[in-house]
């Protein structure tokens, strides 16, 4: 087979783990929650321009939300004195607001007291619980444990349990620019930019961190995960913070802001999802959240104006794609896409990652059924999106050195203008899309998804998305050759798009277009109770579900494919 | 010490040398010290030794320089002052000099084409909103800046430098720019507005051209001020949706930029967009004003471009559509006059 990936094995770029960032981080995790709670005070103090009424107005706001979220969206996950808590801020709000015997100085005083309790709390909430015991022991488990199940379904016979013929890295591919990210993270700090489809997604992002032989890097987990008692382990084992997207008040996204940036500033290397949570259309995504990117841009700026002008100084941005053949939430996200895109009847969600029994069925099936992954790693950038060459020097357009740091210069001296980096942030997020696009890898199963779906938006061009999902799937059927010659166009397409460095191909799709079709068929959504696409007994392509199939075909949105028919 | 340093602050570039450009680095040396650029020696040398160029006065102070790197080794703020269809080539000299801490504004209300070498706008089938570009997007797209801004309104010239009250638009995406523009513009007889809709503010001042030649069209034909009327708000609908269809915003055409400069240019028999469609409805062909015309009047160029944008994007502007036909396709003024006549605008206002 021609699918021959090298098998590296990196060796650790920082050997001693007690110099790993992330170590000396959680080493200092008192004093460093305790800085963020400060700096995350000030900054509110500063929005609020040091006015009592607009301080205490804020704080109310705070109060009523929490205290809301508190009684109608509880979590496992939330501390018992949560309602205690907000009670006591209630109290002394009140208490504060209705003494008429403080002038304004000392009222001010009083709330920023308060001020100052609230973000004191949402630090210590954040901040991560990283050991590096911990992560030893979950990467022993990740990966001995995999490779033995692993080995368990492929090599036959008694003794396979303790076979090494197969590890973790037959299945999931690392390609792309591993030796400068490698390089590079020994220089400065990274700030990765994955593709977010799965729940899965983040143990997979911290194993292959793990297998480049890089330190942990920390990262923003939704806090709804770490209700699951198994994911909380590998949540905290691999340096994740928490990230509640309940708390939406000013008070909440400032201190996680100020959180990021100041471990981005400390050396940390970090791990954004800027779409923010899982694609649910299934698309790569186009619009990204740009809260968190926008602290990568701060800390930058930081640490120039501190004076760290070298590449120790550096934050580095890079962009990863995840590529799947299968998606196991894919179910539920289509349909939360499509109830809220429009005109779909609400649909309870069903989220199948919500036990860990589920999860491990899921797994036992990856390993022991033929379904790859691929991680395709990008090149890296700074942080208005430039890319940067061996020594980290950021390269404009025709490869000049440019500087960073002119990008922050106003009349001589590196400048805080807030909406500046605002629209830098933009650029960058932009950036980041095209980036994605370019390191995107098709996968055979990608194709004919998208090939089927075309197809059968072809043969009712007057139906619209929604009428198209609900077409009863009985009665669709698109004759062999007509699937296999579309199929072709779209690949020659594709290489030719990949030839102008445009996308990404995997190997599997330069075999015979036919091995490709029944590869793709083969896989995509596999384990899915219904299968996005089936070959009847005629050996015609036909759908289980339309829905699905639109998940799979959305991956290669964005590439103007669908102008081909 | 200190103080000596704050007063030893950059100059400010002025790239081209044209009516306008001179206007502005006039504008610019009440306040700053200002260098220019121009491409021929003789011009340089004549804004050296006499302080003037092509017979207009340039403030004693300015220093004029053919050095793009001299001019941006100076400069942290550039103001590029030169007409669309030698744009291209000059940001292209600049580029090599340029760092991303340049602030770039620009003077220029005219479009430019984003196509392969061996293409042209007679041979590509289809003109895309990504084949078009605006003068920023021309400036983003070769250089390394990014801090890039417009200038935009009724700024006549001649009257300017009479220094008769006006005002001006400076739109950019960063506040900075727009802040800097109006530090150094300012003065007494000068307002400087801000707006962020960049895209919105240059397409405003490119569209008014086509206007502005029909408007010069109607004059020549001696057809009143009722005709007029009718051209300049059924221009300005023309000029909203064509600014929707290549990403401006409404409210920029109502500004300063659009309506303001519109209602300038149509009745400015100075404009040369203006005297083009006066000329034009005198009986008078395309090649012979334009053989007989020193500066260029952007509003030929932008209702060819405009023109093939609408056919790809399927729109309708029939202003820019019949004036197209008269420019180069020799349909006789009268014609596309009736035809304006009879074309079915049934509402007044469909935008708002």
């Amino acid at each position: 087979m021609e699918e021959k990936y090298i098998k590296h094995r990196y060796d650790p770029i920082i050997p001693s783990k007690n110099e790993w960032p992330v170590v000396k981080l959680a080493r200092e995790r008192k004093e460093f929650v305790k800085k963020v709670a400060e700096l995350a005070e000030a900054r509110i103090l500063g929005l609020t321009g040091k006015n009592p009424d607009i301080l205490k107005e804020e704080l109310e706001t705070t109060l009523y939300r929490e205290k809301l979220r508190v009684k109608q969206n509880p979590w496992a996950v939330d501390p018992d004195d949560e309602n205690e808590f907000w009670n006591e801020v209630k109290n002394s709000l009140l208490q504060t607001n209705n003494d008429t015997t403080l002038d304004r100085e000392r009222r001010f005083l009083a709330y920023q007291g308060l001020l100052h309790r609230i973000t004191s709390r949402y630090a210590e909430e954040i901040a991560s619980n990283f050991k590096a015991s911990h992560y030893k022991f979950t990467r022993s488990i990740v990966t001995y444990g995999f490779a033995r199940l692993l080995n368990a379904a492929r090599v036959k016979g008694i003794k396979s349990i303790f076979s090494t013929q197969y590890t973790l890295q037959d299945k999931i591919q690392i390609t792309g620019q591993t030796d400068q990210i490698r390089d590079l993270a020994t220089k400065g700090t990274i700030v990765m930019v994955p593709t977010h489809f799965s729940n899965l997604d983040s143990v997979l992002i911290g194993w292959i961190i793990s297998v480049l032989g890089m330190p942990p890097f920390i990262y923003g987990a939704g806090l709804n995960l770490f209700n699951i008692s198994i994911f909380a382990y590998f949540m905290n084992a691999l340096g994740a913070y928490k990230v509640d997207r309940r708390k939406k008040n000013l008070m909440y996204l400032e201190t996680l802001k100020t959180y990021s940036k100041e471990a981005i500033q400390f050396g940390c290397h970090s791990l954004f999802f800027p779409g923010g949570t899982r694609s649910r259309s299934g698309m790569i995504e186009s619009r990204l959240k740009l809260g968190l990117l926008s602290t990568a841009i701060e800390a930058q700026r930081a640490n120039f104006q501190n004076g760290l002008n070298d590449i120790s100084g550096k934050v580095f941005i890079v962009p990863v794609t995840i590529n799947y053949h299968f998606v196991l939430e894919a179910p539920g996200l289509i349909q939360e896409h499509l109830s809220t895109t429009g005109q779909e009847r609400y649909y309870k969600e069903n989220d199948e990652f919500s036990t860990s029994y589920k999860i491990s069925k899921f797994l036992f099936k990856f390993f022991t059924k033929g379904s790859d992954i691929s991680v395709s790693i990008g090149r890296a950038m700074d942080v208005l999106g430039n890319y940067v060459d061996e020594d980290g020097d950021s390269l404009d357009k025709r490869g000049r050195r440019i500087d960073t740091r002119d990008y922050f210069i106003s009349e001589g001296k590196v400048t805080i203008d807030q909406q500046r980096e605002e629209e830098y942030t933009n650029m960058l997020g932009k950036r980041i899309v095209e980036e994605f696009h370019i390191i995107n890898r098709v996968f055979s199963s990608h194709l004919v998804a998208f090939v089927a779906f075309e197809l059968i938006r072809q043969k009712n061009n007057k139906l619209d998305i929604f009428d198209l999902i609900r077409l009863p799937e009985e009665e669709i059927s698109i004759p062999y050759e007509e699937f296999r010659d579309a199929c072709q166009m779209v690949l020659d397409r594709i290489f030719e798009l990949k030839s102008q460095g445009k996308i990404d191909a995997a190997p599997h799709l330069k075999r015979g277009i036919d091995e490709i079709i029944s590869h793709g068929i083969d896989n995509v959504g596999m384990y899915h109770a219904k299968h996005p696409l089936v070959r009847d007994k005629q050996g015609n392509i036909a759908t289980e579900d339309m829905s699905l199939l639109y998940f799979y075909h959305n991956r290669l949105h964005g590439y103007g494919l669908e102008k081909l028919f | 010490m200190a103080l000596k340093n704050s007063f030893k602050s950059k100059k400010v570039g002025v790239v081209g040398v044209g009516s306008f450009g001179t206007a502005i680095a006039n504008m610019l040396a009440e306040k700053n010290e200002v260098v220019v650029f121009a491409r021929k020696e003789e011009v340089v040398e004549e804004i050296n030794t006499v302080h003037t160029v092509s017979g207009r006065e340039l403030n004693p102070a300015i220093r004029a320089t053919v050095d793009p790197s001299e001019l941006c080794r100076h400069c942290d703020i550039l103001f590029f002052m030169i007409p669309s269809t030698g744009f291209l080539e000059v940001v292209r000299n600049f580029a090599p000099f340029l760092y991303p801490y340049h602030i770039i504004i620009h003077g220029t209300k005219g479009l430019a084409l984003n196509l392969g070498e061996s293409e042209s706008l007679e041979t590509v089938q289809k003109l895309k909103r990504s084949q078009v570009l605006t003068m920023s997007e021309v400036i983003m797209q070769e250089t390394v800046a990014i801090r890039v801004g417009c200038l935009a309104g009724p700024n006549i010239s001649k009257e300017l430098i009479l220094g008769n009250p006006a005002a001006t638009v400076v739109a950019s995406k960063y506040n900075e720019v727009i802040l800097e523009g109006q530090r150094l513009l300012r003065s007494e007889r000068f307002q400087v507005y801000g707006n962020s809709d960049i895209i919105g503010v240059e397409l405003s001042g490119v569209l008014k051209n086509i206007i502005a030649i029909a408007s010069g069209a109607l004059a020549g034909l001696g057809l009143g001020e009722n005709a007029k009327g009718l051209l300049i708000s059924r221009g300005m609908v023309e000029m909203v949706h064509l600014s929707k269809a290549l990403g401006g915003s409404v409210q920029s055409v109502m500004g300063l930029a659009g309506i303001g400069d519109l209602v300038t240019t149509c009745n400015s028999v100075d404009s040369r967009n203006f005297t083009v469609g006066f000329r034009l409805a005198k009986g008078e062909t395309l090649d012979q004003i334009l053989a007989t015309m020193d500066e260029v009047a952007e509003g030929v160029n932008t209702v060819r471009i405009v023109d093939a944008f609408i056919k790809t994007a399927g729109i309708r502007a029939p202003i820019t559509e019949n004036l197209h036909r008269v420019l180069f396709e020799d349909l006789p003024i009268s014609d596309a006059l009736q035809f304006l006549m009879k074309y079915p605008f049934s509402v007044d206002v469909d935008f708002v």
